[in-house]
């Protein structure tokens, strides 16, 4: 009789675009990918609240700034969708939170760059929501059931936060001289951060081809960016805006832009830590943790005393 | 971390329209019922999802293992007689 082992019926199962759902038999290193994939997610949904909320008490109107809340909200939300399929997994809640304000967990590194103008809350729309919408689409199929239903859920939501980010720069833009430049401004900062966001070179991405042979990835990190740039180039020539990258050109053979070569060196300085706000960040996030102690309390304190009255009721 | 931070998990159910029924959406940490309704609210009706959530320690649900899934369902596959389509009827009846 032929055996075959474990690794090898999940491997055909997965080929044969069935997903995984919690209680399935799963390669340990996939559960593992899974973890540090979904909760480095959560992590970029929490910790990427905070840029915008920057600009939340100075929103230019009313209409700006009930977006920007609902957004924010929003992101807080998607981190909480996205800790809960990591839990699914058999990972625990508190250890996750513990591993982001001990630093020792990674976020998305663009959440490291400050948000110097208004501007930069369009730009982040635009630009960083549009990146993160690429990489979800993509995830919409991911092979493990819970992680595609947040993705599902999460892309609705998400196609709000483009158009808003996109709107604001279209106002600038169509503003005055100093409004525009305001704008370009904003572009100039973010774009190359924008197109960190899929991750080192498909050359240099050591987990990627695992992840793809389990189709936890659909698209390789090189495609993805491909696809963010062919899309937001009009965009941006709509706008009247300039990407600042001397080398970008469309290859009218391939219908696809070629761009000049990405500060590496930077990346991986942002990812170690050394970003113009990663202290900044991690102080923040520790200090809403340590302030909200006190409800959380409170709250545990509610609910024992309840079910307290509960039982010398029920007993009398 | 603190056992504060450890609150049980829920899962929440939400009934999309009046005539439906409540559909698992996913879950959540609460330290009551109480709270992990508001909290359902909060995190899974921001976009008028629903009219009525439910909320079920996720402790008290029983699953089925994956282990299972052929002695629990397979023996239904067979049982092409419990679907109407297995029976005869000459066209000329009408429908029935």
């Amino acid at each position: 009789m032929e055996t075959i082992n474990f690794e090898d019926r999940f491997q055909e199962y997965v080929d044969s675009e069935q997903k995984v759902e919690p209680k399935h038999w799963m390669p340990e290193p996939y559960r593992k990918t899974l973890i540090r994939q979904i909760s480095q997610h959560a992590h970029s949904e929490v910790v990427g609240m905070l840029p915008e909320a920057n600009w939340i008490s100075r929103a230019p109107s009313l209409r700006r700034k009930v977006a920007l809340l609902a957004k924010v909200q929003d992101e807080a939300g998607h981190g909480l969708y996205l800790y809960s399929a990591a839990e699914t997994l058999g990972a625990d809640r508190s250890d996750l939170v513990g591993d982001l304000l001990s630093g020792k967990a990674k976020y998305s590194s663009i959440f490291n760059y400050p948000t110097r103008s208004w501007a930069d809350i369009g730009a982040i729309g635009w630009l960083v929501d549009g990146a993160a919408i690429a990489n979800q689409v993509m995830l919409c199929r991911t092979s493990y059931g819970p992680y595609a239903r947040a993705m599902v859920r999460i892309c609705k939501e998400e196609s709000f936060h483009q158009r808003q980010g996109y709107e604001i720069m279209l106002s600038l833009c169509r503003g005055t001289k100093e409004q525009k430049e305001m704008a370009q401004d904003a572009l100039n900062r973010w774009w190359w951060p924008s197109l960190m966001m899929f991750g080192p070179t498909d050359k240099e991405s050591t987990n990627s081809a695992q992840s793809m042979n389990w189709k936890i990835k659909r698209k390789s990190n090189d495609e993805l960016r491909q696809e963010f740039i062919d899309k937001t180039v009009p965009q941006a020539e709509f706008l009247g805006l300039t990407i600042p990258d001397e080398h970008l050109e469309l290859d009218e053979k391939t219908g696809h832009y070629q761009f000049g070569p990405i500060d590496w060196e930077e990346f991986y300085q942002v990812l170690k830590g050394n970003g113009p706000c990663n202290k900044e960040r991690l102080e923040a996030r520790n200090k809403a943790h340590d302030d909200g102690r006190w409800v959380r309390e409170a709250a545990n304190a509610f609910a024992k005393k309840t079910l307290e009255r509960k039982g010398e009721n029920s007993a009398a | 971390m603190s056992d504060t931070d450890n609150w049980k998990i829920w899962e929440v159910f939400v009934r999309s329209k009046n005539g439906l029924s409540h559909k698992h959406v996913g879950s959540l940490h609460a330290p009551d019922a109480e709270v992990a309704l508001k909290n359902a609210r909060d995190v899974y009706t921001r976009r008028s999802e629903g009219n009525s959530v439910w909320v079920v320690p996720s402790e008290a649900i029983t699953a089925s293992a994956p282990e299972e899934k052929e002695a629990l369902f397979t023996p239904a596959d067979d049982k092409v007689y419990r679907h109407p389509t297995f029976y005869e009827i000459p066209d000329d009846v009408g429908h029935i």
